[in-house]
């Protein structure tokens, strides 16, 4: 099956400088320029860290998204959810055009307009009717192209009375109104929507999103929302990404999206574990920690002890976000390399799952390092990822994966009728 | 990743930097109506709810000129020659006040625009564009007030006489204002990352008003100051105020040389300007 890709972002990061730009603005600016007549690479790019707001760093710069990689298909409504701060806006605002990524780079078959924030670029002084014409043409619309939908504009926005009055007079729902009106008749192929909702009254709302529900189905045209309003999200979108601290948790369905969010896990920023007991670092291969259902999954885990271990066990256990284990396994349930039967003191296991069988969705995973009578560590929740859909699970046909955690192959249904 | 079997007709592509030389007049063409619109807005805003409107425009000039005449020709006793010192001063300070208005209105685009700049794209340069047109509008306004004066002292029996080259006076004021865009966005990019430059133009641009011949003729720092007259004379703009009194009332002189200087000068300023600010456009948001 071909995917018509209308949107596809590569490796997209954003670095930010924290603190008061200004001061040292200029030596960095020199040091910066230095480097880069030598031929090097910008100094200041190595050092950012991930973005946690919480949390002290010992950088003044840091990644507010860091390798994000998604496609958008068209026709497709995505939705972008996360916490406050989680690289959301500086995404969709990477998407308008309005800033500049520091690396990677964004590649589109259509024309992107964006409604971020209501009422950006109204003039209070000039009337409601001024305010479409301006409006519409700061959002890339002609004059023409305005003027032939200006009565559906007015009569959408339910603002037809105070349409020639200037707009500093209006209350802000009714600026909310005329505003998302102005956007909603736009025509470009893919529209970007932040949080406009959070004005307006519920009929509006519902208004609003009846009509971003016909942008996309009847209009054929690409939709990027980004909202904290999960009905709203849920009623819109088909699919969603989930964005924590600058990375992609998740990509995949809306619902699973959904609940990987509101779930409110605390997806630590790498597929990686970096311990200082016996186990050093544990790693999970995935692309944006994400394994796509029913590929292969891969784990290395890195461990060093003082003193050499006997008859060395390591087991990891599989849960979902409710804690509920769904796979348990050591390597004294498998074959294994005799090696480590002796005496070891270091070495990486590295444990290979064929075509992992876990339905799209977050799960954790904990560590378990001991010798053949205990636990010598135990780490829990390791490493978080998510497992994304894949084209083979497609071939699932609906099946509900909020009961089956664990998809049952070679399962066959035979009908024979009694009354023979 | 099926990247293989997907055709490479990507419509753009968004990427860290803009390359070395970008300015999209295709993009900017699509906009035009946005770039009316914009210059429409400047224009009626101004003088919405005030009670002199437009009248606005035309009391800044006279004050000036009237101070002028008597600080500088009453005081001082500059010379104007055969010109009334009032229409000498308004002349100057009519062309002068277009370049002012261009450069500070541009120079503080990114500044002032940051919050709308934060939320959309539009190709930036419409921005200052319209400010350099909707000036345009407040100078004509403002050069009808010299021509009604020039009208009065003409029938009060001055001694006035047109110039042929008056005809090129239009291309004067389009110098003057790629001359103020320039500057002003060259200006403009800086200041989004380094404020000093905002609190440079305002006396900056005062400074430069005594170093470009508006309230003097070109001819009598020459005799005055012989040592200083440099300063004036590798000053672009004096030769541009010095050619429109010489097209407006016949007085003071043309100089090929330096005209052909200053259009050298506006035409490096204007694309230099134009890099930098389209080096500035695309990240200027996180700095601003």
């Amino acid at each position: 099956m071909k995917k018509d890709i209308i949107l596809k972002a590569e490796n997209i990061s954003k670095q930010y400088r924290l603190g008061q730009v200004g001061t040292g603005t200029l030596s960095h600016d020199i040091n910066r320029w230095w480097h880069k007549i030598r031929g090097k690479e910008n100094p200041y790019l190595k050092i950012g860290e991930t973005n946690d707001r919480s949390t002290k760093g010992t950088s003044d710069y840091v990644w507010a998204l860091q390798d994000i990689n998604f496609e958008v298909e068209r026709g497709e409504v995505l939705g972008i959810i996360g916490k406050n701060g989680a690289g959301k806006s500086t995404l969709l605002k990477i998407l308008s055009k309005v800033t500049a990524p520091t690396a990677g780079s964004i590649k589109s078959r259509g024309r992107i307009a964006s409604l971020l924030e209501v009422g950006t670029g109204f003039n209070g002084e000039m009337t409601g009717r001024e305010n479409i014409f301006l409006n519409g043409a700061i959002l890339g619309m002609t004059k023409k192209e305005i003027a032939s939908k200006l009565d559906e504009i007015i009569e959408f926005s339910g603002c037809e009375r105070y349409i020639d009055t200037p707009v500093k007079r209006y209350s802000s729902g009714m600026t909310v109104r005329l505003a998302f009106a102005v956007a909603a008749f736009l025509e470009p192929e893919i529209l970007v929507i932040d949080e406009v909702l959070a004005v307006g009254d519920a009929e509006f709302q519902k208004k609003a999103i009846g009509k971003m529900q016909d942008i996309s189905r009847e209009g054929g045209r690409t939709v990027l929302f980004v909202s904290h309003n999960m009905a709203a999200v849920k009623s819109l979108c088909t699919r969603g990404i989930v964005l924590e601290n600058g990375i992609v948790v998740f990509e995949g369905k809306i619902d699973d999206a959904l609940e990987v969010y509101q779930n409110e896990t605390f997806f630590v920023s790498k597929n990686e574990y970096i311990g200082n007991k016996l186990i050093k670092k544990a790693y999970l291969h995935s692309f944006n920690n994400t394994v796509k259902y029913k590929s292969n999954f891969q784990l290395d885990v890195f461990f060093e002890s003082m003193n050499t271990i006997k008859n060395l066990v390591l087991g990891i256990v599989i849960k979902d976000l409710n804690e509920v284990e769904l796979i348990g396994i050591n390597n004294r349930h498998y074959q294994f390399d005799k090696k480590l039967a002796e005496d070891v003191d270091a070495g990486k296991i590295s444990i290979f799952i064929k075509e992992i069988n876990l339905f799209p969705g977050a799960y954790k995973i904990d560590l378990f390092l001991g010798d053949s009578t205990t636990d010598l560590e135990i780490v829990t929740d390791a490493i978080k990822f998510s497992i994304s859909e894949s084209f083979k699970y497609e071939t699932l046909n609906g099946l509900n994966f909020k009961i089956n955690k664990v998809f049952q192959e070679n399962v066959k249904w035979e009908y024979s009728s009694l009354n023979n | 990743m099926n990247d293989n079997n997907t055709p490479n007709d990507w419509l753009f592509e968004i990427t860290p930097k803009n390359k070395f030389f970008s300015l999209n007049l295709k993009e900017v063409w699509q906009y035009r109506d946005l770039l009316l619109l914009f210059v429409k807005r400047d224009v009626i805003t101004v003088y919405k709810q005030t009670v002199l409107g437009p009248l606005w425009y035309l009391i800044q000039p006279l004050f000036t000129s009237v101070t002028f005449t008597i600080i500088f020709n009453n005081v001082a006793g500059i010379d104007t020659g055969t010109v009334p010192p009032f229409l000498f001063n308004l002349a100057g300070i009519t062309v002068w006040n277009y370049f002012t208005a261009c450069l500070t209105g541009t120079s503080d685009t990114f500044k002032a625009n940051a919050a709308i700049f934060g939320k959309v794209y539009f190709p930036r340069i419409i921005t200052p564009l319209s400010v350099v047109i909707s000036n345009l509008v407040k100078f004509g306004i403002q050069f009808l007030i010299f021509i009604g004066f020039y009208i009065f002292y003409y029938f009060q029996g001055a001694n006035l006489g047109l110039n042929g080259l008056i005809l090129f006076f239009p291309i004067l004021i389009i110098i003057m204002g790629i001359l103020g865009l320039g500057l002003g966005m060259l200006i403009s990019a800086m200041v989004t990352k380094y404020r000093d430059f905002s609190h440079l133009i305002g006396f900056g641009i005062q400074l430069l008003m005594y170093l470009s011949a508006v309230m003097y003729p070109m001819s009598l720092i020459k005799d005055k100051l012989p040592g200083y007259g440099w300063l004036v004379e590798y000053n672009p703009l004096a030769y541009i105020i010095e050619t429109a009194r010489y097209m407006l009332l016949d007085v003071g002189e043309v100089s090929v040389l330096g005209l052909s200087y200053t259009l050298a000068v506006t035409i490096a300023v204007f694309f230099i300007g134009l890099l930098v600010f389209n080096k500035t456009e695309k990240s200027f948001i996180d700095t601003v």
